[in-house]
């Protein structure tokens, strides 16, 4: 097997004609701190989780947020809901609800999480 | 009303007595391109072209992927220049894309900054003596082929044409960017409608294939591949590109920049042994050819002459579907007729 030393980036386009940007509307109808946030990561610097595993609660929201739910499920499985990022946000976002609550949403989409 | 802007973009070429200036990868990448451009224009044309054996590099590689200071350029384009104005010529004929953006640019921030002008001027003459006025003209040698499309359609021997089904062949033009992005009013159709190629295409009996991603980067994109560790999105854009012609089935690629030509045509050999992906029915790959290439095959020479069998996506299915004869126990001999050798076949792609 060839070593090239790169791979073929994956493309970053958004289909817009199969994301569901439905269900981040609903999770925003719950928590409608949601809509404050701006990406600023401090959640995801701050978080026990992200310590020890790679989970990312910036990117993940932004992924559910374009309605990119491939694999959400199992990183949202690694928050421990402790509720850290919800002291640190500037914004001050209900983070622990909104994860809750996107887990919530991926489990009625059928979408496989870890097993416990 | 509304103004369509893109139509009164033109070219101005000359009409005689050019500078030509090779290219670094022009001359490696496709061996034939640069001596059959010449051969056309002072034999078919019967233009006046120099071939300067004194020249050398514009920086432009160094200096789009971030490496060559801005000053360094300045002082090497104004040796071109000089070696131009000293063999006695005025209009500038750079072989590469890359360099043709270049020159264009260096002109333009000479005239909008007249002290980095005499700066240059006097970094040139501290380094090497010389001194050089600026060309009257800067035209790429497609755009003298475009110019003279029909001439040379009059002496042509074949066509864009399938022989065996008579439909005009599919052919997607890739027009590099630095030729018509950085300064389109400069180049005939702009930077959304450019002409050179397409106009060749139309004029030789082919069809353009209009497909979405037809002014994507080809993914050179210099810094992009000369770091390995970028080098994912650069094959990554001609995955896009490629993915967006599929559909169309392409007969070949036309390219007028050398960089294009070479990234569309060795990506494809890169993409079929990385993930076991062609973008034709064949599993062949799409051929890529240059526009002196094309020009050359259309006329007659014959395509071992022309560097073809250097390409990494072979040319026979395209030669058979125009109807030029070749002689394939002819592919891999040299000069004196002595064989050079053949390279191994790829993994996934088909050679043969």
């Amino acid at each position: 097997m060839t070593n090239w030393g790169f791979h073929i980036a994956k493309s970053r386009i958004i289909d817009m004609d199969t994301a569901d940007l439905g269900v981040y509307r609903k999770v925003a109808a719950k928590v409608p701190s949601a809509k404050l946030c701006l990406m600023c990561g401090a959640c995801t610097a701050s978080c026990t989780a992200r310590n020890h595993t790679p989970f990312n609660l910036r990117k993940n929201h932004l992924l559910f947020r374009h309605g990119q739910f491939k694999g959400l499920a199992k990183e949202f499985d690694k928050c421990m809901l402790c509720g850290k990022c919800r002291l640190v946000c500037p914004r001050g976002v209900n983070t622990r609800a909104l994860i809750y609550n996107m887990r919530m949403a991926l489990d009625n989409l059928n979408y496989t999480r870890i097993k416990k | 009303m509304t103004k369509t802007y893109w139509k009164t973009y033109q070219s101005a070429v000359a009409d005689n007595h050019y500078y030509y200036e090779r290219s670094c990868i022009r001359q490696s990448f496709f061996p034939g391109s640069e001596n059959i451009f010449l051969k056309i224009t002072r034999e078919l044309l019967n233009k006046d072209i120099i071939d300067d054996k004194h020249l050398h590099t514009c920086t432009g590689i160094g200096y789009y992927s971030g490496v060559v200071p801005i000053e360094t350029t300045m002082t090497v384009v104004a040796r071109l220049f000089a070696l131009m104005t000293e063999a006695g010529y005025k209009n500038f004929v750079p072989s590469c894309v890359t360099s043709f953006g270049l020159l264009n640019e260096m002109v333009d921030m000479w005239q909008h900054f007249p002290e980095k002008l005499n700066q240059t001027k006097k970094f040139l003459k501290d380094a090497t003596g010389r001194t050089f006025e600026m060309p009257d003209n800067i035209a790429h040698p497609s755009d003298i082929i475009y110019k003279n499309r029909e001439i040379l359609k009059a002496k042509m021997k074949y066509q864009l044409v399938n022989c065996k089904t008579n439909e005009p062949l599919q052919v997607v033009d890739h027009v590099g960017c630095h030729y018509s992005k950085i300064f389109p009013k400069i180049v005939e159709g702009g930077a959304e409608f450019p002409q050179v190629l397409s106009g060749m295409i139309k004029s030789w009996g082919g069809r353009n294939v209009d497909y979405p991603e037809r002014r994507h980067c080809c993914g050179f994109g210099f810094r992009q591949y000369l770091v390995m560790a970028n080098r994912g999105y650069s094959v990554a854009n001609t995955k896009k590109k490629f993915e967006s012609m599929k559909p169309y089935k392409p007969d070949f690629i036309l390219a007028n920049c050398p960089g294009c030509a070479m990234f569309m045509d060795r990506w494809q050999y890169t993409i079929a042994e990385m993930e076991d992906i062609t973008y034709d029915d064949d599993k062949r790959g799409i051929p890529v050819l240059t526009y002196e290439e094309l020009v050359g095959l259309l006329l007659g020479y014959n395509p071992w002459d022309l560097g073809l069998q250097v390409h990494q996506v072979q040319v026979e299915p395209l030669l058979e579907k125009i109807g030029i004869p070749f002689d394939s126990s002819d592919k891999y001999r040299g000069k004196n007729n002595e064989v050079i050798g053949s390279p191994n076949k790829p993994l996934n792609l088909r050679v043969k």
